[in-house]
């Protein structure tokens, strides 16, 4: 999960790191409370998890409280690179002497934690590694003994920050990568790092993202989640414990284990291909259980996607056996004909591995005419894109 | 012979008295396996009853080893207790543990990769989120079906577990080695490589599948390794072609984030070293049988 800016901020002052006061507004008038309680000249930002806002508009100063009103009045509610902004981030403003950048994040390749440290901050890391590889230091961190004292004062030293600044970045380094860790956070990304005029260290903006694995240990996190921008069928789906993602096409897709799943985006886009061009509408793993009722809440969302014009359920029999599986699917469209939805798009359904056969008969004996057979991925996947650019 | 998993491999599980513990536990008897015991510090000294076998409970995987002779461990335990699981048995230092669970903090898994480092790497650990290794008609660690295919001399390494099953089905007359299924998180502690290392040393494979999917650079630096070191055959299949960037896919490491983890990226990679790669799982197991058949 990636975080907003603001809530970034908040995680740092939390984590007792060195940040601008300031406030997050989804109004005029709360940028008004805030800009008060703040005094002075203020600076206000569109919150969206997009760079480039700056040059969009989006950050603008203010010179006191009715300023502020009329800045967040402009940014709220614009695009940016096809964001909207629904909250803007007032806070004081810094007088910023230099810039620098300071990160830790996974790395994959090397399975284990890296910090990324510059003295050539304030814009794209990666331009500047690719222009200026000697200002960037990459550090591995072991994931066991972590960044103490000594490893931040390694990182400094290496990365070359000024003299006068040091024992700050130090600090800051130490606090950063406990907040890291405690956070169960796969990124944290500060730039700029910067120097006030008045020689005080500060982090101006953050970049944090979240591992939703590490939930379970942090309760407080669900809160950070924004509603507003999750897709509704996502959310539906989410309650309900389903592993779904909402895509731009027209084929529904049900199937078990996220690699088959994705594998059968791709099949069925290559196959539409020669049938209108229709698309996934969706990536749906129902699991390994694959009972009626989980069966029933991915179908029942899967139809409920008005771009869903016919259904491929793709299921390979693992530890599931056919049978089982065939079963769930004629009992989930009875359940939801229980519930009072009208299923009318038609379902194309292949089976594979243990107890096929048995799996294949139970569906053609219950012979719905809405659902279809096809016994190979490839051509059950051509159907359903044919099926779907008919229905469009 | 096989990879990493043989007959002769004695298998203890942690987490066997848990329900899905003592569920797989069933079926990997059931496939052949030499299950020796199970590992649970409460119900220690506790014999569990497996349709007739029945498996002692030991209270720690040292203890297990001491006794048994173990040199296996699968792990099934809840997410919030895998890192102490996976840290016990690189402290008793068993040669192999295979971690099933779904869902560990990625903080949690460098943790532990971290330690195991640390001590010298002498566990080798497959995944965790993944399905296990089977060794066909030999023995099964994990959750693979044991029925899909024999033994032959195809060996596979994925990170997704139904695209293993699926492989496996499509070639299932031929038959596997070894499958690995090295799962789908962004730290994993067995790759790509060390599988097609371990392959490339085995007498008993012949050529190698290897399925990955969209997230990270492993299928890249894969395929340098390929060019590098090894010389049988390799087929590829990538999934995630048509996945949007910055959603992900089901398993946690499966993102495309900015420009790097794309499916053509890796494809072109695998490609430039001649590994061919198929479109559908069906055509990549179209382009091993050809392999396998000489034409």
């Amino acid at each position: 999960m990636d975080l907003y800016e603001y809530q970034g901020r908040d995680l740092f002052e939390r984590h007792g790191l060195p940040v601008l006061a300031g406030g997050v507004a989804t109004t005029p008038e709360e940028a008004r409370a805030i800009a008060e309680r703040l005094g002075g000249r203020v600076v206000v930002k569109a919150q969206v998890k997009v760079g480039g806002r700056g040059k969009a508009g989006g950050v603008k100063l203010a010179e006191g409280p009715d300023e502020a009103v009329a800045r967040a009045t402009d940014i709220l509610g614009m695009d940016i690179k096809g964001h909207t902004v629904h909250k803007v981030m007032i806070t004081v403003t810094a007088d910023v002497a230099e810039e620098y950048y300071f990160s830790y994040l996974l790395d994959r390749a090397n399975r284990t934690f890296l910090c990324i440290a510059s003295v050539a901050g304030g814009m794209d890391i990666e331009q500047v590694a690719a222009e200026t590889p000697d200002k960037v230091v990459k550090a591995p961190i072991d994931a066991v003994k972590g960044v103490d004292e000594a490893k931040a004062r390694e990182i400094v030293t290496a990365a070359g920050f000024p003299a006068e600044v040091a024992d700050q970045v130090v600090e800051i380094a130490v606090g950063l990568w406990q907040a890291f860790v405690a956070e169960d956070a796969t990124l944290v990304e500060v730039n700029p790092l910067a120097k006030n005029g008045d020689g005080r260290m500060l982090l101006l903006d953050a970049k944090i993202s979240l591992d939703e694995n590490a939930a379970f240990r942090h309760p407080d996190h669900e809160a950070l989640v924004d509603q507003a921008a999750v897709d509704p069928l996502e959310q539906a789906a989410k309650a309900k414990d389903l592993n779904y993602v909402k895509l731009d096409g027209e084929v529904g897709i049900i199937g078990n284990g996220a690699g088959l799943v994705m594998s059968t985006l791709d099949v069925v886009a290559y196959a539409g291909e020669r049938h209108g061009n229709v698309k996934p509408a969706n990536f749906l793993d129902i699991g390994g259980g694959a009972s009626a009722a989980v069966m029933a809440n991915g179908l029942e969302i899967v139809l409920s996607d008005p771009a869903v014009k016919s259904v491929f359920v793709n299921v390979f029999g693992g530890i599931t056996a056919c049978d089982e599986v065939a079963n769930g699917i004629i009992q989930a469209l009875a359940l939801l004909e229980q519930r009072g939805e009208q299923v009318t798009k038609p379902l194309v359904v292949r089976l594979d591995g243990n107890n096929a056969e048995a799996g294949r008969a139970i569906l053609d004996s219950a012979n719905n005419p809405l659902v279809q057979r096809v016994d190979t991925m490839d051509g059950a996947a051509e159907r359903a894109a044919e099926l779907a650019a008919a229905g469009v | 012979m096989a990879i990493w998993l043989t007959k002769d491999s004695k298998v203890i599980v942690q987490g066997m008295t848990g329900s899905e513990g003592s569920k797989h536990t069933r079926r990997m008897l059931a496939a052949g396996t030499n299950v020796v015991g199970g590992v649970n510090p409460r119900k220690a000294g506790q014999k569990v009853d497996f349709d007739g076998t029945e498996l002692p409970v030991f209270a720690s995987v040292a203890d297990a080893m001491a006794e048994t002779g173990a040199d296996v461990t699968v792990i099934f335990v809840p997410p919030q207790f895998t890192k102490a699981a996976v840290v016990e048995a690189i402290d008793a230092a068993i040669p192999l543990a295979v971690v099933i669970t779904e869902g560990v903090p990625v903080h949690d898994t460098a943790s532990f990769w971290a330690y195991n480092v640390a001590q010298g790497e002498r566990t080798r650990i497959i995944g965790p989120n993944c399905p296990g290794i089977a060794s066909p008609g030999a023995s099964n660690a994990g959750i693979i079906p044991a029925d899909i295919t024999g033994s032959g001399r195809i060996g596979l390494v994925s990170k997704s577990g139904t695209l293993t099953y699926q492989m496996m089905y499509e070639l299932r007359d031929i038959g596997f080695s070894t499958c690995v299924g090295i799962g789908g998180d962004p730290i994993i502690g067995t790759t790509h490589i060390d599988a097609l290392a371990a392959f490339e040393a085995d007498p008993e494979t012949d050529a190698i599948v290897m399925i990955g999917e969209i997230g990270g650079d492993a299928e890249e630096r894969a395929a340098e390794f390929i060019k590098a070191n090894v010389t049988k055959p390799v087929v590829g299949y990538i999934a995630g072609f048509t996945a949007p960037p910055g959603k992900t896919m089901g398993h946690a490491g499966a993102i495309i984030s900015g420009s790097a983890g794309t499916a053509e990226a890796k494809q072109a990679a695998l490609e430039a070293v001649g590994v061919k790669v198929g479109k559908t799982p069906t055509e990549t197991a179209k382009l091993m049988r050809e392999i396998m058949s000489g034409s």
